[in-house]
């Protein structure tokens, strides 16, 4: 190839590459963290609690020391004090604890934690310890006697803008509706795991995290060590969904645990503990009041949502934020509350303001589509817009009607029969629904080390996060596209808090903040080469403009097709050639990055911007079939539209897309958490009873990328991916079930006595 | 999962050495087959077996299926999945393959056999996580849990004031429908139940069924009968494989012309046991069947549901499930 002169990254991006990891992935080399070979380690079983309010009033421990293998067991009797409590998901101190004291504050709570010869051993003596409890009646979700609620503490303040109840009365078309959202859980196939080996003062914790150096932090402050001291270890990640993403109560005793013990101690918590030792999806419940003219175009939105929460914690996810700025709308109102039950506080999970909130917004827009008469498609292109309703700043780019336009046409959306209950096939009713998909594009800062070799070989380090989203490819494509190499050239190295930081993979930043960062270390490394051949009498570029030369095709190239090879232009600058790179995002303060290094989370997020409102939006179309007697609600097909700016990797980008789709279906017709209302339990705590589809639930999914060229969000103009997919398909599938059925489910997850 | 010993049964004669009372949930000795019910049961805590009987050497003689004149037998430790996929049960016995064929996964469905399928263990949470203290079936006299708890997946048939679970099988409902028996080896020698008998009531809930001290399912029979080509097994769920009924019928119509000469009609995911609606099929006999004879069939085949809230809808979807598979089943051509 001749030399390019350009001097735009994003050009850089968009060839199909398969995974660089996938080899070891799928012949079980690669390593997950209870992978880890440790000396002699001894097995912990954790002991929750039954009851979900109370105090624990004692143990019995005779049978269980009595078991074979057993060691020692920690409760909060012997090591009560030990620890600080864990902050919430949010960062803030008030959260449930665990074993700090009696205090039991939600179903299955660890409240001792049995130490023995081996997993086997461990797990039967766990099941012999008898615990008495002191115990009081339980508030279980909204519904139950002494919840307290409360309006939320916001981050910005709650969008409000001209007046929204007054433009609703005067409205001449309206919809008002609640809407609820299930609880729901991650349940990562990797279950949560925790290994904690001493070597002196230093703690090294095997444990997959979303969060390297935010779990390096938090664990150096609960068992009061020097942050140096504490190294985190997660070279791959089998699943986190976001609840790996903050650290959660266990680690800490685990590592108390290692040193009592004086031996590496490790933890593999049962799938059912998973569902209360970590976080979940908050049920919610929401109104939406939507205010139209009789040609489409809003005049007033109010949209109010209450999350469960914990006790202590006032963690709550406020999606009114995002639905807020999805159309045009003179008139704006939200407001969130948190109403706090006896539960574990909830975190995370995939899109976790969109997925619930979206449901609310985009029924409702679907709903008001068959109040006016109107496609459903159209009634988005009426109210779409490219300035954020509520801030008044321009979306850095937009591309909503270009997804539902590219998608509907795929799906042949204009064939369908707008009445409900048209289309039939068989003894299958047959409807259409679509939704809009959208997710803010969020950047933080970001740190790397990369060196290259005179021989051509890069080695990029960095304290990444691969959960599965295929992260090893993104940087390995980024260093090698920008250093001009083959990605088989490029090393990368993640997984490891000895690295340099990046930030939390959450909030679909992941992408825009370690491209970002592994371009500008690229740039570093040109620099230093091109500078170098300038000053050289040897080098063709003698004298050279050094901003004009590149690193292309494994050569040093520049204008007039003059080139030098990498051997030499690369020993030029003296040997092995190593630099250090910090991405600090427009927008944010250079504080940022010493942030970085304490683990804290600060992030350029889409809508906190002062220049720019960045979100990558997208379209769903969804066909739904329905039985005419015993209505099961079986997905027919699927398409799909993202518009996500700078697609890094499209082979990674599809399966994203793909996979959040298809949680997107899972959402809106199998997964449900179920409580016990008396007693404030999980039920169906384990992967048989929590439905998830299986391959018979997932029909064709056509995804189709629309291509955007976003100048603003960040230099690479890459928007996050990972969480758009599943954002607003529950609300298509519900639309579409409408329009096969005429019955409206406003509540999910819809099953067969919902449709009877 | 507690320590236990471990013997294996080459002969009926061996597993019989071992006369206790395995219907109880705190049986002391368990045969093991596939193990998939009773291993996920002891590693959760709830069967804890001081002796675990391994059965599968018994396969090499009790595993035939054979499809002859008088009717089909099935040997006790025969694979699910061998029996699913055989030609001759497909051909003459349909609602057999089709409720193994729909049960589980093919992982499962090649490792259990068809004499634990049929003992296996309700999908009831409460009786699954013994961290609950109220279950009569795992703590005679605890109380129930899922009466008042969540109880969606529970049963409407059969189900009294103590226990509301669910038989949660799927091929024991279609060996209901046909009439099926089951055959046994204890030390007492050998015998033949219905299947009807085999699992006992909501009354006494800690008890499973009427095995006695020591017996293995070494069989079944299913009968030859004029109606055992028309039948189906329908089975509706909350997802499109790998998963439990909610309901389930399975039906099978001996017809002349349209006119129903003999109906059977099994029903599972709704009722306590197998449940057989021996109302609804005597109600089919002499008459065409239609939308409305099936629709009353179906309503007798309800009579006496009890709903405990969250499955009320049972009651109604069980209906529609009757009358589903009775249409699908005076569809089939024979
Ligand atoms: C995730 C999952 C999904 C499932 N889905 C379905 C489904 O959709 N439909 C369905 O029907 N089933 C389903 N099953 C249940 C499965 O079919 C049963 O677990 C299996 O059939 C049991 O057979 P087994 O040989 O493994 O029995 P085991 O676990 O070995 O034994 C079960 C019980 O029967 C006793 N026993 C076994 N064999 C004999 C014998 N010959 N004589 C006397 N006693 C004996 C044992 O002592 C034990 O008490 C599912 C199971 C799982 C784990
Ligand atoms: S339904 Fe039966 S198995 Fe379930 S809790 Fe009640 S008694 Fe136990």
């Amino acid at each position: 190839m001749a030399y390019d002169a350009s001097d735009d990254p994003r050009q850089l991006f968009g060839r199909p590459t398969p995974r660089i990891d996938g080899v070891a992935k799928v012949t079980g080399a690669a390593r997950y963290a209870s992978d880890e070979p440790v000396a002699n380690p001894a097995y912990a079983y954790l002991v929750t609690s039954a009851v979900a309010r109370g105090r624990v009033a004692g143990f019995d421990l005779d049978q269980a020391r009595a078991a074979p293998g057993f060691i020692d067991v920690l409760t909060h009797e012997n090591v009560g004090g030990q620890v600080k409590t864990n902050p919430d998901p949010a960062g803030k101190p008030d959260n449930t604890t665990t074993l700090e004291s009696d205090k039991i504050w939600h179903d299955g709570q660890i409240i001792a934690v049995v130490l023995a010869e081996s997993f086997e051993a461990a797990r039967d003596a766990a099941h012999r310890v008898g615990v008495r409890y002191a115990a009081e009646a339980p508030s279980a979700s909204f519904d139950s006697p002494g919840v307290q609620v409360e309006a939320h503490k916001p981050q910005t303040p709650d969008a409000k803008k001209g007046d929204a109840a007054g433009a609703f009365e005067g409205a001449p078309v309206k919809v008002e509706a609640r809407y609820s959202t299930p609880t729901q859980h991650h349940n990562p196939i990797e279950l949560f795991t925790t290994t904690c080996v001493w070597d002196g003062p230093k703690l090294t914790i095997y444990e997959p995290t979303q969060s390297m150096w935010g779990l390096k932090g938090g664990l150096a402050k609960q068992l009061s060590l020097d942050p140096k001291d504490v190294r985190t270890v997660s070279r791959f990640v089998g699943g986190a969904f976001g609840s790996k993403g903050s650290p959660t109560g266990r680690t800490a005793w685990i590592a108390l645990a290692a040193k009592r013990l004086n031996r590496p101690v490790k933890l593999i918590a049962s799938r059912d503990q998973g569902f209360t030792i970590a976080t979940y999806r908050a049920e919610t419940r929401q109104q939406v009041k939507l205010g139209a003219t009789r040609d489409g175009k809003l005049v007033s939105f109010f949209h109010e949502g209450w999350e469960v929460t914990s006790r202590p914690s006032g963690y709550n996810v406020a999606g009114v934020e995002t639905t807020a700025r999805m159309y045009a709308c003179p008139n704006i109102a939200t407001a969130v509350n948190v109403v706090h039950a006896d539960r574990n506080t909830p975190g995370f999970m995939r899109a976790p303001p969109e997925t619930p909130y979206m449901f609310g917004l985009e029924s409702a827009m679907d709903e008001l589509a068959y109040a006016l008469n109107m496609d459903p498609v159209e009634l988005r292109r009426v109210n779409d817009t490219q300035t954020d309703p509520v801030d008044g700043r321009p979306f850095s780019s937009r591309s909503l009607m270009p997804c539902f336009d590219q998608a509907a046409a795929r799906f042949g959306w204009s064939r369908r029969d707008p009445k409900p209950g048209a289309m039939r096939d068989g003894d299958w009713q047959v409807g259409w629904g679509c939704a809009t998909a959208c997710y803010p594009s969020n950047i933080g800062p970001a740190a790397a080390r990369l060196s290259l070799t005179p021989s051509g070989k890069a080695a990029i380090q960095l304290a990444g996060h691969e959960i599965g989203t295929g992260a090893y490819t993104t940087v390995a494509v980024t260093v090698a596209h920008a250093l001009g190499l083959k990605v088989e050239d490029v090393t990368v190295t993640m997984g490891d808090s000895d690295l340099p930081p990046v930030p939390v993979a959450g909030g679909s930043n992941n992408a825009a903040s370690t491209t970002n960062v592994a371009y500008k270390a690229c740039q570093m490394v040109r620099d230093r080469v091109a500078g170098a051949a300038v000053k050289a009498q040897d080098s063709p570029f003698h004298g050279a403009d050094p901003a004009a030369l590149r690193l292309q095709d494994g050569l040093l190239r520049g204008p007039g097709n003059l080139s030098e090879p990498l051997d030499k232009a690369v020993a030029r600058t003296g040997g092995r050639l190593e630099v250090y790179a910090e991405n600090i995002p427009a927008g944010l303060p250079p504080s940022a990055a010493q942030g970085l290094y304490e683990g804290k989370m600060v992030m350029s997020r889409g809508t906190g911007r002062k220049d720019v409102t960045a979100f990558a939006f997208g379209a769903h179309f969804v066909e739904m079939r329905v039985h005419v007697r015993t209505r099961e609600a079986r997905v027919g097909r699927v398409v799909s539209a993202f518009a996500a700016g700078t697609i890094v990797n499209p082979t990674t980008a599809h399966s994203q897309f793909m996979s959040g789709a298809i949680w997107g279906l899972s959402a809106a017709l199998h997964e449900a958490t179920e409580i016990d209302a008396d007693a404030a339990r999980y039920v169906n705590d384990n992967l048989a009873d929590y439905l998830l589809p299986v391959n018979a639930d997932v029909p064709p999914i056509e995804i189709i990328m629309v291509p955007e060229k976003d100048d603003r969000v960040n230099p690479l103009g890459v928007k996050g991916i990972g969480e758009i997919g599943i954002t607003g398909m529950n609300a298509a599938v519900a639309n579409a079930v409408f329009h096969a059925t005429g019955k409206r489910i406003r509540d999910l997850p819809i099953r067969v006595e919902h449709l009877l | 999962m507690r320590p236990f010993a471990y013997d294996r049964a080459e002969t009926t004669a061996l597993a019989a050495r071992h006369p206790t009372a395995q219907g109880q949930t705190d049986a002391k000795v368990q045969f093991l087959a596939g193990g998939t019910t009773l291993l996920d049961l002891m590693k959760l805590d709830v069967l804890r077996p001081e002796r675990v009987v391994d059965i599968t050497p018994l396969k090499a003689r009790h595993s035939g299926i054979e499809v002859g004149p008088d009717g089909l037998r099935l040997g006790g430790l025969a694979a699910m999945a061998a029996v699913a996929d055989h030609p001759a049960v497909k051909r003459d016995y349909p609602a057999i393959a089709e409720a193994l064929q729909l049960a589980a996964s093919p992982q499962l469905r090649n490792m259990a056999t068809l004499g634990g399928n049929v003992l296996q263990r309700t999908r009831c949470p409460y009786y699954r996580d013994p961290s609950w203290a109220a279950c009569n079936k795992r703590t005679p006299g605890s109380g129930c849990a899922a009466i008042g708890g969540f109880n969606r997946q529970h049963a409407v048939l059969g189900v009294s004031e103590r226990c509301i679970a669910q038989y949660p099988g799927d091929f024991a409902v279609a060996l209901a429908a046909l009439d099926a028996e089951v055959e046994l080896v204890g030390p007492g020698g050998a015998r033949r139940i219905s299947i009807l008998d085999l699992h006992t009531g909501s009354d006494r809930p800690h008890i499973e069924h009427s095995l006695r001290p020591g017996e293995v399912i070494v069989g079944f029979r299913v009968p030859a009968a004029p109606w055992a080509r028309r039948s189906t097994y329908l089975k509706i769920r909350d997802r499109q494989s790998y998963e439990f009924a909610i309901a389930s019928a399975a039906v099978a119509l001996d017809l002349d012309g349209g006119v129903v000469r003999h109906a059977r009609i099994g029903l599972g995911g709704m009722a306590y046991k197998p449940w057989r609606a021996k109302a609804a099929e005597a109600a089919l006999v002499g008459k065409p069947l239609t939308e409305d004879t099936a629709t009353a069939a179906a309503r007798l085949a309800l009579e006496g549901a009890v709903g405990h809230g969250h499955n009320d809808y049972k009651v109604e979807l069980g209906r529609r499930t009757v009358v589903r598979a009775l249409l699908a089943a005076s569809a089939t051509e024979v």
